[in-house]
């Protein structure tokens, strides 16, 4: 039987993974979908009317889902973590309730007006309102990641009544750990939704379905995928030399790197063993995690025994190692998972361009298989940012034991994470059944497919 | 400037006030239409008409309590992490709530079958009716009253939050939802729907003031809320503007008697707020252990830091909803629904 705390963290990190199923998709999707509106308001033509409409719908799927999880997410804080909300309301309260004022408001008014506004606006203003939806999504992100940047790397805080009191907004806002990480999400949301759209469309190439608009979906797609794949590995390169420098132990975790080491190899595949602190790699990459890490082959790496040692001196006796074997993995999982969609996305839009993609049927199965990475990669990339953060939940100041609430017992938490999970699955069936029957019935206009009843269900 | 400056936790108790206001007036004739839902509509498409009357503005309309949520958060960090972590099974029954009307708002029109749509009906249904329940047993809790501990924490289960005045409370918050969302049905359909909301408005009506009745009773019993002259002047403008808003959906000015019961609703939360200031959350135990304004307040950065934000965004938001109410302003007909 796992404890409160087990639980209240089990509880959190179900939520976080299944709200982050459907959150990079809505990040990316309104971005993707502003863009199609505007190419229809500049070029007139049709077609970008209804890729707007098509990948908007399966967009809406995707947000209904993370709204509501996400109204989850900031009772979790009071509910299973009131301590932590003690000790952290001053300063992470504010993000929070400036993302609803500025972001969720503008989301989440301007999406009524985006479903409910395609006969009652001008396709100038729809396309304005798709603008909108596409910067309070973004904004909402940015929000969350200023508030979670402060939980990785505190800055602009003074201990005082007991408690983290903000002694400077712009010092919390101009966080190191922000660009990074938003800049990660950002572009892994267009990543997302490009890789999406192209592993749809090559679906419908495959079965000679509305050709005209799957062809051009999959260009947009595969130009997503390559501009998002190449901008999220360079802001995740970036932002992991700045983890290097305040989280030294997240990164030597992620490496399985016990002893500090100059010149350190990049790691490929190893096993790891915990108990002795060794880390057996099969296949490495000499040199290359120092310069990856340092911007210098022959830079030092901090390792985890010596971090361990400086932990203690700091904090006091106690484990600061995260688990290393599934921070080893995870990190790989997106890692490779994120090299992958890159470079067939790269490979699939030359040949495109040559023209010889939509006859290759090995290429477009490969393409659409290219679907479970992203969710691969999206899940273990979370993993990896909260996970490397244990033993702490505020870095430095409030250890995870230290921010669960009092009262509440193992036994509500256990109910309550039997009643999300029923309620979770429930939902994701519906979602994941209207998503395939709508991916499947494709655009509007498609003769496969009956205008009349969708008229009557949906425009 | 000044003043606002020096009472800082006294404005962010008036703004979280307003901003409780705000979600119970925009959420409460969502909640009100969704639990009418399976008696005002006959058919699919009458349904439908009433799920599209408030379907451009219902997650925005959401946005309000989260917004609350988030408010509370940031200015009175210990009233968010006491109660939520202390009315923690009736918070999980209310999100559970509300992942399924939220999801059955967006998905119950987009597949055809009788089956599917009848489930996300009583999706609709309990989602409105089990959160408008909890709110109002919440603000009871409240008012009269929960085992608060010296450090904060709530010592009671779940069952200590049902009393005979907070179930009380719950099921006027359901009466006054429904009075107020049945106007707004009959306010935003065409066609016979549109009268048969405002009958069920007026029969319902007379049961919400019978149930008004008797909430005042066990209000004046069961809490010290009276001892507040502005909460009992904000109780019998409520009840005043109850009335007007009867009489007039009663000859037929369903706009202004939506009106008066937007009214109604603002005056009700009102008063409860004032009566428990300076108190946010008051202790069953010892007087000296509730959560007051300055005790669970965050510190005076934070609080002129949201003050600046609160005061230019709460306005440019009011805009832009107002906008989309304009822009949805028409009746919903048989031949124009989305949802």
């Amino acid at each position: 039987m796992m404890d409160a705390i087990m639980l209240a963290r089990l509880q959190f990190a179900l939520t976080s993974i299944y709200h982050w199923l459907f959150v990079p998709v809505t990040l990316g999707m309104t971005v993707v979908v502003a863009c199609m509106e505007i190419a229809y308001v500049s070029t007139k033509n049709e077609v970008y009317k209804k890729m707007a409409k098509f990948w908007g719908k399966l967009f809406l799927i995707n947000f209904a889902m993370g709204v509501v999880t996400g109204i989850v997410q900031e009772f979790h804080f009071g509910m299973n973590w009131s301590e932590y909300s003690r000790f952290m309301g001053d300063i992470f309260g504010a993000p929070l309730a400036l993302e609803a004022l500025t972001a969720f408001f503008l989301e989440s008014t301007f999406m009524g007006a985006w479903i409910f506004g395609w006969d009652r606006l001008s396709a100038k203003a729809h396309a304005v309102v798709a603008v909108l939806v596409a910067i309070g999504t973004n904004l909402s992100a940015f929000w969350i990641l200023v508030a979670s940047s402060f939980m990785q790397n505190p800055v602009g805080f003074v201990i005082r009544n007991g408690r983290a009191e903000m002694e400077s907004f712009g010092a919390i806002l101009t966080n190191g750990y922000v660009p990074g990480q938003f800049g990660h999400i950002f572009t892994d949301g267009l990543l997302t939704a490009g890789v999406i759209i192209a592993s749809i469309s090559a679906w419908h190439i495959l079965r000679n379905n509305a050709l005209d608009f799957y062809k051009r979906s999959m260009k947009w797609g595969l130009v997503f995928s390559i501009i998002g794949g190449i901008l999220v590995a360079g802001a995740g390169h970036l932002h992991g030399q700045y983890v290097t420098k305040v989280q030294p132990m997240k990164i030597a975790s992620v490496e399985g790197l016990w002893d500090t080491t100059q010149g350190a190899s990049f790691s490929m595949f190893a096993t790891i063993d915990e108990k002795n602190q060794t880390t057996n790699s099969f296949i490495e990459i000499p040199k290359v995690l120092s310069f990856v890490a340092t911007d210098d082959f022959n830079g030092e790496v901090k390792g985890m025994k010596d971090l361990q040692k400086a932990d203690e001196a700091k904090y006091g006796p106690g484990d600061y190692v995260p688990h290393v074997t599934s921070m080893y993995w995870t990190f790989r999982a997106m890692v490779f998972s994120g090299m992958l969609m890159l470079l067939v996305a790269i490979v699939a839009f030359a040949m495109n361009r040559a023209g010889k993609l939509e006859t290759s049927r090995p290429m477009l199965k490969t393409v659409f298989w290219m679907l479970p990475f992203v969710y691969i990669a999206n899940a273990s990339g979370w993993y990896v940012a909260e996970m490397g953060r244990q033993p702490w939940l505020v870095y430095g100041l409030q250890k995870t034991a230290a921010g669960v609430s009092p009262t509440v017992t193992a036994n509500e938490i256990l109910t309550t994470i039997i009643g999300f999970t029923a309620v979770y699955v429930l939902a994701a069936i519906a979602a994941l059944y209207l998503a395939v029957k709508h991916i499947k019935k494709g655009p509007e206009g498609n003769p496969s497919h009956d205008v009349r009843e969708e008229a009557a269900l949906w425009k | 400037m000044e003043i606002i400056l020096q009472n800082l936790e006294v404005v962010w108790f008036i703004l979280v006030c307003v901003l409780f206001a705000g979600f119970f007036v925009l959420e409460g004739f969502d909640y009100g239409v969704g639990i009418l839902l399976p008696f005002l509509g006959k058919n699919d498409v009458e349904r439908r008409q009433m799920i599209n009357t408030v379907g451009p503005v219902w997650d925005g309309n959401q946005v309000w309590m989260i917004t609350a949520g988030g408010a509370t958060f940031a200015s009175f960090p210990h009233v968010y992490a006491t109660l939520f972590s202390g009315f923690y099974l009736a918070l999980f029954l209310m999100l559970a709530a509300l992942i399924a009307r939220g999801v059955a708002f967006e998905f119950r029109s987009k597949d055809k079958s009788l089956a599917w749509r009848k489930t996300f009906d009583y999706c609709i249904f309990f989602g409105s009716l089990i959160p408008a329940l909890l709110w109002g047993v919440t603000v009871g809790n409240l008012i009269q009253g929960t085992p608060i501990d010296g450090n904060m924490n709530f010592v009671g289960g779940f069952f200590d939050l049902l009393s005979p005045y907070t179930i009380l409370c719950g099921i006027a918050f359901i009466l006054v939802f429904v009075y107020h969302g049945a106007l707004y049905t009959s306010l935003k359909t065409l066609g016979d729907i549109s009268e048969r909301a405002r009958a069920t408005a007026l029969v319902e009506g007379v049961i919400t003031a019978v149930g008004a009745l008797v909430l005042v009773g066990a209000t004046y019993v069961y809490t010290d809320l009276f001892n507040s002259t502005l909460a009992m002047v904000c109780y019998g403008a409520a009840i005043v503007f109850f009335i007007i808003s009867w009489i007039l959906t009663r000859m037929r000015r369903v706009g202004w008697g939506f009106t008066f019961s937007v009214l109604t609703i603002i005056s009700i939360t009102a008063a409860y707020f004032a009566g428990l200031f300076p108190r946010i959350m008051v202790s069953s135990l010892d007087p000296s252990y509730s959560l007051t304004v300055t005790n669970a307040a965050s510190s005076t950065y934070t609080l002129t830091l949201m003050t600046i934000v609160a005061l230019i965004f709460v306005p440019i938001v009011l805009i832009y909803q107002g906008w989309t109410y304009w822009t949805f302003r028409h009746r919903v007909g048989t031949d124009d629904l989305h949802y």
